[in-house]
């Protein structure tokens, strides 16, 4: 059995902690272990010192690490902490990091992975600083440590009767010796009192009342404003552009080109332009700016191209098998056997968070300063420094809120370019790019296409599956996020089993997009299985009880030399059972009497360590106009379920509207090399108009320790809509977006 | 070319070329930087001002055509976060991302200045020109019929005022 280490889950290098180039292709239990594998750099020792502040007026200051995105990381973390502190959360106060990975440890937003990294590392810091306040009171009485307890901000010596609070100890504790986690015993859930109770935004009253917290936000003395036009055509080149034009206009100050780096993901070549205010440089950019491009090669290409060259390419022998169970074709043969086949496809998408790229910089005397809205701050230090050829020690990074990351931030490209074009010009600088040239400079969700066959045997049991995935790439390696793992669902669970693989080179640059890979794979899957389960004429959600009751086969064995920290998560199908069930529960699936032009569609997927599935009711009006009513999402994220109740709700119904945007209307087409789609009128979000009146989302603990929530509710909603509206339609669904098939929504 | 402005009540005489979008005076001429950029075409109500009380995206709005009118931005929406609508986007927990809030709130806001009891219906068409990427929709509705029972609660005591009209 062949697999292949380059997974869709590739988004999170390594190189976005420690500077160094490997691809973060699997991890296993618990995450912290794989982050502090050796491959992400030296170890870093967190000390509570670093997160706490205790003044002796007892007010508390936690730190908050990670780049705040909209997930309220800002305030999940400190929770942590405070609990096995036992402060008094009244008297915490969150106070946003740096970059200091040094002190702070890893700072990302990405991948769900703060949950799982953090659970352990932050609880641990609380309990040594409860430790070391203990030690202090204990010493001052002259007892035991053993015999003191607390609550929230205060030490007791019961037998004694006497009590100290952490404000009038934090003197004395900063000084005693940090214990060794290890010696200390956690807090009891059952004894919480902040984790799995609602906590407020931080950041709430700065976010009602206007103040400037994101990065479009920042001002400096002295700041100029900067607009980067890059060639719309991928890889294009600048030849000349008329710079004293520009410079001519009112309120420029600088407009010079900037050569593409060594790493033209990192810098891509374009003209800076330089003004008083950042609408005089987006007016001469509109209105002045000529510049003659080189297009380069990927002005030939263009998505029609690729649909007919993955047609094509799927007539012919797949590049490589992904994993191969049992004997396919034999099982398509078989007498009684209902044959299957279908294309699926999906196209590319942009990630558009609402605030959109930007970075302030300025540089002085060789060291350089940013103010940067970035998912990996470390990983666009470590690419900056090296385009400007300075030490990354001379380099700060101050974390702004962020206007969205959706995975968009996971790359700094911006943060190259305002740190180039502060350097240029001596002062502080805010490059802000236009909505158009976010859209059209993105790092897109790859579009892919899926050709399957599938059977059932005469008993209506899913027998086998074939899939032969046509994607970009090259040399067997897919593009990022293109890829498509031997392990994915259902893999293992039928019998006879045939993932394949073709790829086509493709100029468009390629990233991650909020859970990358799964956010398409699980609408071919499911919407797959939910043919399946109609040829057999089963019910849906029942033939996929049966999918998941099979024994699954063996994981195939990670490549020679794979390092422990990186094999496969092994997708755990009584997990995934038990979200199923409940969903169906609490949807009513089969129960409900509904009305002839409305249907319940229902999908599950394996993402981030979570386990998720989701019914949609769809009403469905004159054939093509549609009504999502109500969505039920059960989510599968271990043993505490929601830390932050109301936080983990609205993302998890922020990320059903968001899979309604990828089933209705987000298409990027390329065309002649370049994306077509410029502006919100060409690229619709979902409305407050067309969003369910309810969402209804439960979180099912299990004894699995605690997973992160940022993605994996996405996956499941696209195909839960489409397999609603075959429901009530008969009409199946196999490429999106749907508005090109003739959908709106009512 | 000079033009004067009422910005949140105080005057000012900005000198900016004509057609200068009013989003763009706003934030960096006078250091105003709630009312935020999302599209500049009017599609994403990021920039929604209040001009003479009046839900307005101010991407589009030329600066020569909100001289002389009274302009509210976020910023002066209360004097201290006190706006029914701040109070109920605070109670709700409204935000995610909470870029796209400062437009949300000012298109709600002149919603209950002119209907204090908004139906579904009545929400659905003075919000539908606000994209929230992140999705807090569901919350964002809450918080509007939230919002008119405080302002209710609060007319009982004394009338809320609509915003410089």
């Amino acid at each position: 059995m062949e697999t292949t280490l380059v997974s869709r889950r590739s988004f999170l290098r390594a190189s976005v902690i420690a500077g160094g180039g490997m691809m973060l292709a699997y991890y296993v239990e618990p995450l912290e272990k794989v982050l502090a594998a050796p491959q992400f750099g030296p170890p870093v020792t967190l000390l509570p010192a670093s997160f706490i502040t205790i003044t002796p007026d007892g007010a508390i200051t936690l730190i908050a690490k990670n780049p705040e995105i909209g997930q309220n990381i800002k305030v999940m973390l400190p929770m942590l902490i405070a609990e096995e502190l036992d402060a008094d959360w009244k008297a915490v106060k969150i106070e946003q990091a740096d970059l200091i990975p040094a002190k702070y440890g890893a700072q990302i937003a990405g991948g769900s992975t703060a949950t799982p990294s953090n659970w352990v590392p932050m609880r641990q810091l609380g309990a040594q600083c409860r430790a070391m306040l203990i030690a202090a009171a204990a010493d001052n009485w002259g007892v035991p440590a053993s015999e003191c307890t607390t609550t929230p901000s205060r030490v007791h010596h019961e037998p004694s009767k006497r009590s100290a609070s952490y404000g009038q100890l934090s003197t004395k504790a900063a000084s005693m010796p940090v214990p060794d986690p290890k010696t200390l015993t956690m807090k009891d859930p059952k004894d919480y009192r902040i984790i799995g109770k609602n906590a407020a935004n931080p950041d709430i009253k700065k976010i009602v009342t206007g103040k400037p917290v994101f990065g479009i936000d920042f001002t400096a003395p002295g700041m100029l404003y900067a607009n980067y036009e890059k060639c719309p055509v991928f890889g294009g080149k600048v030849i000349s552009a008329n710079l004293d034009e520009v410079k001519a206009q009112p309120g420029i100050r600088h407009a010079f080109i900037v050569e593409p780096g060594p790493d033209p993901t990192a810098l891509a070549g374009g003209v800076a332009i330089v003004a008083d205010s950042w609408y005089q440089a987006r007016h001469a950019r509109d209105n002045v700016l000529k510049v003659v491009w080189d297009d380069g090669p990927t002005a030939a290409q263009g998505t029609d191209t690729y649909n007919a060259t993955a047609d094509d390419l799927a007539k012919k022998d797949p590049g490589q098998t992904l994993r191969k169970d049992g004997d396919v074709e034999t099982a398509f043969s078989a007498p009684g056997a209902k044959v299957v086949e279908a294309a699926y496809s999906y196209p590319f998408l942009s990630h558009v968070p609402l605030e959109p790229q930007n970075c302030s910089a300025s540089f002085k005397d060789g060291k350089l300063e940013l103010w940067a809205p970035s998912q990996t701050p470390a990983s666009g230090v470590a690419q900056t420094a090296k385009a400007l050829g300075i030490d990354q020690k001379d380099v700060t990074l101050h974390l702004t809120r962020i206007g969205g990351g959706f995975g968009r931030r996971l790359t700094n490209d911006y943060m190259v370019e305002a740190a180039s074009i502060a350097k240029q010009v001596g002062v502080p600088v805010k490059l802000l790019w236009t909505r158009e040239q976010d859209m059209a400079h993105d790092f897109y969700r790859p579009a892919g296409y899926h050709y399957l066959k599938g059977a059932v045997d005469s008993s209506g049991k899913l027998v086998a599956w074939r899939n032969h995935f046509v994607s970009f790439g090259e040399n067997n390696r897919f593009a990022q996020s293109a890829g498509l793992g031997g392990e994915e669902f259902p893999s293992r669970f039928i019998p006879n089993f045939s993932q394949l693989a073709s790829m086509m080179p493709s100029g468009v640059p390629m990233g991650a997009m909020r859970a990358p890979g799964s956010n398409a794979i699980a609408f071919v899957m499911q919407s797959f299985i939910d043919e399946l389960a109609h040829a057999a004429g089963k019910d849906p959600l029942q033939f996929r009880l049966d999918l998941l009751s099979n024994t699954p086969l063996p994981m195939a064995p990670p490549p020679p030399g794979t390092p422990v920290a990186f094999a496969p998560v092994a997708f755990d199908g009584p997990r995934m059972k038990a979200v199923l069930e409940t969903v169906g529960e609490r949807s009513g699936w089969g129960k409900t009497k509904l009305p002839k032009d409305t249907g319940m569609g229902v999908a599950f997927h394996f993402s981030h360590r979570g386990y998720f599935a989701e019914v949609a009711q769809v009403q469905v009006i004159k054939e093509t106009n549609l009504r999502v009513h109500k969505v039920w999402v059960v989510g599968d994220i271990g043993s505490v379920g929601a830390i932050n109740p109301t936080a983990a709700e609205n993302i998890s119904q922020g990320a059903v509207i968001e899979g309604m945007s990828h089933v209705m209307g987000y298409e990027i087409t390329i065309e002649k090399g370049r994306a077509t789609q410029s502006n919100f009128h060409q690229y619709p979000p979902l409305r407050l108009t067309q969003a369910p009146k309810e969402i209804d989302v439960y979180f099912l603990k299990s004894d699995n320790p605690p997973t992160g929530l940022g993605e994996p509710a996405l996956p499941p909603m696209p195909p839960a809509i489409t397999n609603a509206i075959f429901a009530v339609t008969g009409k199946r669904i196999r490429s999106l977006p749907i508005a090109n098939l003739g959908y709106s929504w009512a | 070319m000079a033009y004067k402005l009422i910005v949140n009540g105080q005057p000012h005489t900005v000198d900016v070329p004509e057609g200068t979008p009013l989003l763009w005076v706003v934030r960096d001429v006078l250091g105003l930087h709630g009312t935020k950029y999302g599209c500049g075409m009017a599609l994403c109500g990021c920039c929604t001002v209040h001009i003479n009380g009046e839900a307005t995206r101010s991407c589009t709005t030329a600066i020569q055509n909100a001289a002389g009118k009274h302009i509210t931005t976020l910023e002066g929406l209360s004097e201290n976060g006190t706006h029914p609508i701040q109070i109920a986007w605070e109670e709700i927990d409204v935000p995610q991302c909470g870029y796209c809030q400062a437009g949300q709130m000012m298109s709600a806001s002149a919603l209950l200045a002119r209907n204090p009891h908004p139906t579904d219906a009545d929400i659905d068409a003075a919000m539908d020109g606000n994209i929230c990427r992140c999705g807090t929709y569901l919350r964002i509705r809450k918080a509007i019929h939230k919002a008119a029972e405080i302002a209710a609660k609060q007319q009982t005591k004394e009338p809320v005022a609509a915003a410089h009209s």
